[in-house]
């Protein structure tokens, strides 16, 4: 039982079940591998104690009869979901330090599964960033190229899950931030349906986009863990009131006569033919595994960029609005007044992009700028949302890459944060509608990228994500890029 | 000397914040009870704490449809929550959800009579523009903190409908313009108190007036407006309104312009003074807050709220006076509270329909009489009156069949409401009180109280008719009370030959 970390949850179940390791055990081999493996940043906040009182009770709870896929189980959870016996900071300044009076859904929802919380995860400061550069406590390394940003926001899940410091991480997604850096970390990310998994103790970015997911090392274990962590949940108004259901259903559905939608405009000169290659190999295999290609179009695909920094925005300026130093998070040391106290606790407490954010969604919604920009983008977003309503019309599933290039260096776009969203040019789209979506690592870059992954972009339909979920693991079976691990954190690394 | 404000017509348009009354918030589940420890109603959504979201209560959307169906408004089978954005510390989020664009109650119109002093009642319609659902901000406390200022949250989140009408009051006449605005308001607070959508507590802040007041030459284009706010009490606010309207004609026929602010009505000085100016005027940048679905009502929830809708004040003061033939006070007072209309028709009811309309106005008599007053020393609601319904109907019957006069009534009434026995018959008997009828008995007495006071019948005779009362007094002193007074009379007028 020497290198557990590189098993798959799966495997790791039928252990805890035949008592052939106790959580207590597995949750001790995560801490000291996380321990050893500080340098990577991924973890923002580990509490040993708390870890291992979370594995002592669920070996409890196996020792009085009950049973469960994900019983004893560790999981990570990324800084945006409040926890009550870890600090919450979501990267920011701002809640440095700060303890949650009560857990997220998904936290909650996991652990009544009995999954057992490894910490905290390192993100972009309030999930807003695709490389990771912005969280303030530093970035997370990317474990297969240590020069390369691991994506973001969600970097810290993504490069964890990689390097084996979790068998599974919680992350979130608003316009990619799960997608992306499952590509760059070369993991499995998937961000369901919005309104299947509860925003409650998620800390809002853009309401209306944001949704919880997973990182893990294949679609099968990802299937697992979405059946729990997925429901209704009144107390978001948001949630979707469905039946909870079990993702794992049509993992061994075949691919015969699976229709899957090529969007042509996902193929653009934008794209790195270091990362076409792979991709269209991918395309290739689903062909010969019996799936059919279809070739769409999602015309109003490009203007996904412009829309998202104009709804993201909006709602981020007002759902941060709450960050005042009053009740709670960084308060200005010695205010002279009221004004002044809001003014420097939020300037000191903020990190760059979100002060950027709030300043471009405070003037987007001020009077006279409103219907030029929030309303025509509600529009637009209504009209990708229809494009692809069409496309799944004559499509099962839609696929493409997850984003233009592999991973870039670190530094390389910080200075210049268009070319930084245009990092999410491809997921963003699938986030207006509120796609379901995954990221699968389907191969590498080539020369000096040799080392940076290539994620394969699913996009499912509404409530989908079962199928996909069942083409994302055929696909797994017949290839084998999601099982590598970077050099220095597979079996070896014991 | 000219009537102040003369030349000038005043308009004014208003803006009432109703508490609903729910029990718990409109996005929480913290309670909405009054006067609780500081921040002991505050949950972690009211704290606006990291993660937390708003749920609506479908409470407030109900107390909110029936309201717009008392007022003959459209109840908008779609509508929307926006975020109104602003930094102060007693609103925890940065941002108030109110609706904006697309209110749940659209349009309507309240009616009301207005009574100006020494003139004839008169009726007003003021139309209603909307009335959207939005929730409270908390309290900042600034005395007791050396300095600093607390914050309480206990409010933050209650639930509240905004009412807004149209600048229906238009009125050449300062005083009358007030008049008519606190007419509006009063019918207001009767109409949400009487549906029981809001406890109406003007003191604890449950019903809060904010009046728009303009000035113009009659007929002119309307003139630039100002926003009084404060106006926690009808006193206030006509003195408020009057005290604004004159402020803005002495500063126009002085060469000044009214400029469009917000001031605030102190009542110890009787004067109002700037709060902000519109120039101060903030941007709110309202959105519509994605954190809550659209509000959709369908049509069979309306229909179903319809049915519960009670008989409102004003067709019940119209059905009063047609059935049973009450004056207009009579039928003002029976319906200032549900409660009290309510006791009414159920002591009718309880007399049965031989009483006719002089069983109801007997009623009505009562309510406005003993029952009032005893209730008023004893600091009691009408609903936890000790006499109830049919034990006031029991007492009136033998009132009205002579069994006994309205002396001995009030004193059965008194012993019903400290509880002696548990209907007037009882006590009539146990006490003795029948009045006196059998005219042979009565007749001896007379001749003995006529034999008895020879001056007084001298008197009589020579035209003092207080003589007469005299007299007639005697006579009920000598029976203890128990003559038929009416009797007594006609008696000794026969007696006396007068």
């Amino acid at each position: 039982m020497s290198a557990l970390h590189v098993e798959s949850l799966a495997a790791l179940s039928r252990r805890l079940a035949a008592r052939e390791v106790s959580a207590v055990e597995l949750a001790r081999v995560y801490l000291e591998r996380i321990e050893r493996h500080r340098a990577l940043n991924g973890y923002l906040d580990v509490r040993p104690e708390v870890t291992l009182a979370q594995a002592a009770a669920a070996d409890a709870r196996r020792a009085r009869g009950e049973t469960g896929p994900l019983l004893g189980l560790p999981v990570a959870h990324k800084d945006i979901f409040v926890t009550r016996e870890f600090a919450s900071t979501a990267a920011s300044r701002m809640l440095e330090g700060y303890m949650s009076p009560f857990d997220a859904t998904v936290v909650e929802r996991l652990a009544g599964a009995g999954m057992v919380t490894l910490g905290k995860l390192n993100c972009d400061e309030f999930a807003m960033g695709s490389s990771n550069e912005n969280s303030a406590y530093g970035p997370v390394a990317n474990p297969w190229d240590a020069a390369a940003v691991p994506g973001g926001s969600s970097g810290g899940s993504s490069a964890v899950v990689a390097a084996r410091l979790a068998p599974v991480a919680t992350a979130t997604d608003t316009g990619g931030s799960i997608r992306e850096p499952a590509a760059f970390c070369g993991v499995t990310g998937i961000k369901p349906t919005y309104g299947r998994p509860s925003r409650w103790g998620m800390i809002a970015f853009a309401s209306s986009l944001d949704t919880a997911g997973l990182m893990t090392v294949s679609a099968e274990d990802a299937a697992w863990v979405l059946s729990a962590m997925c429901g209704f949940d009144p107390r978001d108004s948001t949630s979707v009131d469905r039946p909870d259901e079990d993702y794992t259903r049509d993992l061994q559905r075949p691919m015969d006569g699976l229709r899957i939608g090529v969007p042509r405009e996902f193929f653009g000169a934008g794209l790195a033919a270091e990362v076409e290659r792979p991709v269209r190999a991918a395309l290739e295999t689903y062909r010969a595994l019996g799936a059919t290609l279809v070739d769409i179009s999602l015309p109003s695909a490009e203007l996904g960029i412009p829309v998202y920094y104009v709804v993201a925005p909006a709602e981020c300026s007002s759902n941060l609005s709450r960050f005042d130093g009053v009740r709670y998070g960084h308060r200005a040391k010695d205010p002279v007044d009221l004004l002044d106290m809001i003014k420097r606790s939020r300037a000191e407490g903020f990190g760059p992009e979100p002060r950027r954010r709030i300043l471009v969604g405070t003037y987007v919604l001020s009077h006279g700028y409103y219907d030029a920009y929030y309303i025509k983008a509600q529009q637009v977003r209504r009209l990708i949302a229809e494009e692809f309503q069409r496309a799944f019309t004559r499509c099962d599933l839609i696929a493409g890459p997850v984003t233009t290039t592999v991973a870039f260096g670190f530094g390389e776009k910080a200075a210049d944060p268009v070319s930084m969203y245009m990092a999410d040019l491809y997921t963003i789209p699938g986030s207006l509608a509120g796609l379901p979506s995954m990221s699968l690592p389907c191969g590498f870059g080539e020369g000096a990228h040799a080392m940076r992954p290539v994620g394969l972009q699913l996009i499912a339909n509404h409530f989908d994500e079962a199928r996909m979920l069942g083409a994302a693991h055929q696909y797994q079976l017949a290839t084998d890029w999601h099982r590598r691990v970077p050099a220095g954190f597979g079996a070896e690394d014991a | 000397m000219a009537v102040p404000g003369a030349g000038w017509e005043v308009v004014i348009g208003l803006e009432t914040h109703v508490q609903l009354s729910t029990a718990s918030k409109i996005f929480s589940g913290a309670s909405t009870a009054f006067g609780a420890e500081p921040n002991a109603q505050a949950s972690v959504v009211d704290l606006a704490l990291p993660g937390v979201l708003p749920v609506l209560n479908r409470g407030a959307v109900e107390r909110a449809i029936l309201f717009g169906l008392a007022v003959g408004a459209t109840i908008a089978p779609r509508s929307v929550f926006a975020r109104k954005n602003y930094f102060y510390p007693d609103l925890p989020k940065g941002y108030q959800i109110s609706q904006y664009e697309i209110p749940v109650v659209q349009g309507g119109s309240l009616s009301t009579w207005v009574t100006p002093r020494g003139g004839e009642p008169y009726a007003k319609t003021v139309r209603l523009t909307r009335a959207h659902l939005e929730e409270d901000a908390g309290k900042s406390l600034h005395e007791d903190f050396a300095g600093l200022s607390g914050i309480d949250l206990n409010r933050a989140g209650t639930p509240l409908l905004e009412i807004v009408t149209e600048p229906d009051i238009q009125v050449a006449d300062v005083e009358r313009a007030a008049l008519e605005a606190v007419a509006y308001a009063r019918e207001l607070h009767q109409l949400v108190t009487w549906l029981g959508i809001s406890d109406g507590n003007m003191q604890e802040g449950s019903f809060r007036c904010d009046a728009n007041v303009s000035v113009r030459r009659p007929g002119g284009p309307l003139g630039t407006r100002c926003e009084i706010k404060n106006l926690n009490s009808f006193r206030f606010m006509q003195q408020a309104i009057v005290h604004e309207a004159l402020r803005q004609i002495d500063l126009i026929e002085s060469g000044g312009t009214v400029v469009q602010e917000t001031r605030l009505y102190d009542p110890d000085r009787d004067e109002t003074r700037s709060m902000r100016s519109k120039e101060d005027a903030m941007d709110y940048r309202y959105f519509p807050d994605p954190d809550l679905l659209p509000l959709e009502i369908a049509p069979d929830q309306v229909e179903a709220l319809r049915v519960k809708l009670p008989e409102l004040p004003g067709a019940m003061r119209e059905r009063f006076a047609r059935e049973y033939g009450l004056g207009d006070y009579d039928c003002a007072l029976l319906t200032t509270t549900r409660a009290s209309a309510q006791y009414f028709t159920a002591t009718v009811a309880a007399l049965g329909a031989v009483a006719g309309d002089r069983g109801a106005k007997s009623v009505a008599n009562w309510m406005a009489g003993d029952l009032a007053a005893a209730l008023n020393s004893a600091q009691r609601d009408i609903v936890d009156s000790p006499v109830s319904p049919v034990q006031l109907a029991g007492l009136i019957a033998r009132v009205l069949d002579g069994t006994i006069n309205q002396k001995a009534a009030r004193e059965v009434f008194a012993a019903l409401w400290a509880g002696e026995a548990s209907d007037a018959d009882a006590l009539i008997e146990a006490r003795g009180l029948r009045q006196i009828s059998d005219s042979g008995a009565l007749e001896a007495m007379v001749d003995a109280v006529i034999a008895a006071n020879p001056k007084s019948v001298e008197e009589f005779r020579a035209g003092k008719e207080k003589a007469f009362n005299a007299l007639v007094g005697q006579v009920m002193k000598q029976s203890r009370g128990k003559a038929n007074p009416a009797q007594v009379n006609e008696l000794l007028r026969a007696r006396l030959g007068g």
